[in-house]
């Protein structure tokens, strides 16, 4: 197009209004990569270089002592930021998510795509879409006003005599859980539906049953999508904050038992900048260590995905 | 297992007892007459599987279903004309939404301003301009990395770039230590009592509407790109034919065209931002807050202070989410029932969204059809 464009090389005042137009959207475009400099620019800011001339978090507290310390207490008299008990309680939220979203997903994907009749895909669609959309403060409420009351006391209290806190990881994990099946049904979904239907009907002309086409045929060839949907749902499960402030509670301990109150890392974001922490405070700075930490992870799960469904994806022809 | 084989099996009551006495006669490592009953009787279906399947999928229907009726029968008897035209209090049954909701109208009106011209013209850019450059390519995987970002690292970005502005300005900022530069603000107003841009902005409205429109701008660009891809080249070719240039083909024939798919993508988008809370606690928004953005409250507030729409922008807010935030966070139990009715003002606003995006999708999609 271009070549037809540039048959006369005039200059005009239209050309000149082209062009201009084609820089302004160049510039909206470039925005979001200005975004992301800005987003590691300021996580770097204050946490390993300051601008004021004072000492950054990193300066102050060693990264070791930081990533492999035990012991979390930046308002505590005598401070200590051991990052482990945060990560334990964001990887025990993540796990109990990973554990209750992921086959749910992957299971509602396949129902979706193999088994359920176009009208029933009509009902379920919306409903899904509406539990994509409910905002996280919402399953925050409903895990510590739901959950907890009327599904894990009954339970492990009633049943098993076992003490769940009122704040509990379980109950966290479980509806960032609930949040994240909308998001692997649909990937998974779109990645079911990518295999063609060939495949499927040579699975059957060979005698298989629905259920051998559904899990040895078309779950396989579609494996690389469903484990980026995989990878995605759980960054977005490390990520997520306002439910399992709610529900998962403010204690950081290093513990493996989810119905105790735990704190992760997003929580304790949002508890230092409830307080009124003076900026400049090592807590203050803390903050952005927290942040990069959180940051890095995320986006490391979020580079795997692609990159597992760049190199892994079958192509049909 | 056995009520199911029995229900598949063209003969009931043949099918156990002739594989049984089979099994019992021969009892050799090859079974011929039992795997014919396998697959006469469908064992191998494993109708379980599909069971397992549906079920999980209705289970989240019902879990749907659970939290609307929890939250509903929780907010009964207190979402009522009280509660959505006073001011937050101490006391439970005086409490209301109105800060809330006027916050989040300013809010989200500016980011709606910011955002959508921004995430618009970044998939036009990206999809009727660009080639294979090298830049676009680095733009379009970082748009997919950006939209994974979790929010409350955009509210770290938005904390330290809009409201502490790399502490910058103001009596202790850089630009006085190093500079001997004391800035407080553009354009200074007495009509106003104030500058007209405080710096830095602080713990306000726009800081708050900046930051939303960076978290949702590459939701914004991925929906309208799509939008935009799904308009047939010929639509393209047939103007840039008829002599148009490239913007105006974009302006008159492509837009038009693909303004439902990207209506559709904004509205999810800034539903998204209306339900968005963590971003925005850490910014600050404030708790206690007892008036309007500007100190508009109603419309007559308009007529008696209309400077009150330039410092709007300017002022210290709450939205919804963080109102509901603080209830479920308070001790007296009557306040899980008004945070409940705030959830329900919250859920109705999104659903209302919603079915508006759903009404566009729907309506334009029979009206388009190439």
């Amino acid at each position: 197009m271009r070549e037809f464009l540039s048959l006369r090389k005039t200059y005009t005042v239209a050309r000149f209004r082209e062009q201009v137009i084609e820089s302004l959207l160049l510039i909206c475009a470039l925005l979001s990569i200005a975004t992301t400099i800005g987003i590691i620019l300021v996580l770097l800011s204050e946490s390993v270089f300051s601008l004021n001339g004072e000492k950054a978090f990193f300066q102050e507290i060693s990264p070791f002592d930081f990533f492999f310390g035990t012991k979390w207490a930046p308002q505590f008299a005598e401070k200590s930021f051991g990052m482990l008990p945060l990560l334990c309680g964001t990887v025990l939220v993540a796990g109990v998510a990973a554990l209750t979203g992921l086959p749910a997903g992957i299971l509602a994907a396949i129902y979706l795509s193999e088994y359920a009749s176009p009208r029933i895909r009509k009902i379920v669609k919306p409903f899904l879409e509406i539990l994509a959309g409910i905002p996280t403060i919402v399953y925050g409420y409903f895990a510590l006003e739901f959950v907890t009351p009327f599904l894990l006391r009954p339970f492990f209290h009633g049943l098993l005599g076992l003490d769940v806190d009122g704040f509990n990881a379980l109950s966290g994990g479980i509806v960032v859980g609930i949040m994240i099946v909308p998001m692997v049904c649909s990937l998974s979904e779109d990645a079911l539906r990518a295999v063609p239907r060939s495949l499927r009907e040579a699975g059957y002309a060979l005698g298989s049953t629905k259920y051998d086409v559904c899990v040895k045929v078309v779950v396989p060839a579609a494996t690389s999508g469903i484990i980026a949907s995989f990878l995605l749902a759980i960054s977005r499960a490390i990520g997520e904050t306002m439910a399992v402030v709610i529900a998962a509670g403010q204690s950081p301990v290093i513990t493996l038992n989810p119905l105790k109150s735990i704190q992760t890392m997003t929580a304790f974001m949002v508890n230092i900048s409830l307080g009124d922490t003076p900026a400049g405070s090592i807590e203050y700075k803390s903050l952005y260590a927290v942040g990069l930490t959180l940051f890095c992870m995320t986006l490391a799960m979020n580079i795997l995905s692609q990159w597992w469904m760049r190199r892994f994806r079958e192509v049909y022809q | 297992m056995t009520a199911s084989e029995n229900a598949a099996s063209p003969d009931p009551s043949l099918t156990p007892p002739a594989a049984a006495s089979d099994a019992a006669g021969q009892g050799a490592p090859e079974h011929p007459l039992p795997q014919a009953a396998e697959l006469r009787t469908g064992q191998r279906e494993r109708p379980y599987f599909l069971w397992l399947c549906s079920s999980v999928t209705w289970m989240s229907v019902l879990v749907l279903l659970a939290l609307l009726i929890s939250v509903t029968q929780n907010a009964w008897g207190w979402l009522d004309w009280q509660f959505l035209s006073s001011f937050d209090s101490r006391f439970p049954h005086k409490a209301g939404i109105l800060a809330g909701i006027l916050g989040t109208l300013w809010v989200i009106s500016l980011t709606i301003l910011f955002s959508v011209p921004i995430g618009v013209g970044a998939a036009i850019y990206l999809e009727e301009y660009a080639g294979n450059h090298w830049l676009t390519h680095v733009i379009r995987v970082n748009l997919a990395n950006l939209a994974g970002v979790p929010s409350i690292v955009y509210g770290i970005l938005g904390l330290t770039v809009f409201v502490r502005m790399f502490g910058l300005f103001g009596p202790q900022g850089i630009l006085l230590k190093y500079f001997g530069m004391e800035i407080n603000g553009l354009f200074w107003s007495d009509w106003l009592g104030g500058y007209l841009i405080p710096l830095p902005f602080g713990r306000v409205v726009l800081s708050g509407a900046l930051t939303l429109s960076l978290l949702i701008l590459p939701v914004i660009i991925i929906a309208s790109q799509e939008a935009l891809r799904a308009i047939p080249p010929s639509l393209r070719h047939a103007s840039l034919a008829l002599g148009a240039t490239r913007w105006q083909t974009i302006r008159h024939q492509i837009l038009p065209a693909a303004t439902p798919g990207i209506m559709t993508g904004i509205i999810l988008a800034i539903s998204r931002a209306i339900g968005e809370t963590a971003p925005l606690v850490m910014l600050g928004a404030m708790t206690f807050v007892y008036f309007g953005p500007g100190n508009v409250d109603s419309l007559s507030d308009l007529q008696s202070h209309p400077e009150g729409l330039l410092k709007a922008p300017f002022d210290t807010f709450t939205v919804v989410p963080i109102q509901i935030f603080f209830w479920v966070q308070k001790f007296k139990p009557e306040f899980k029932s008004v945070a409940a009715a705030g959830i329900m003002v919250l859920l109705i606003i999104l659903l209302l969204l919603n079915g508006l995006a759903l009404f566009i999708r729907h309506r334009y999609s029979k009206h388009l059809r190439w």
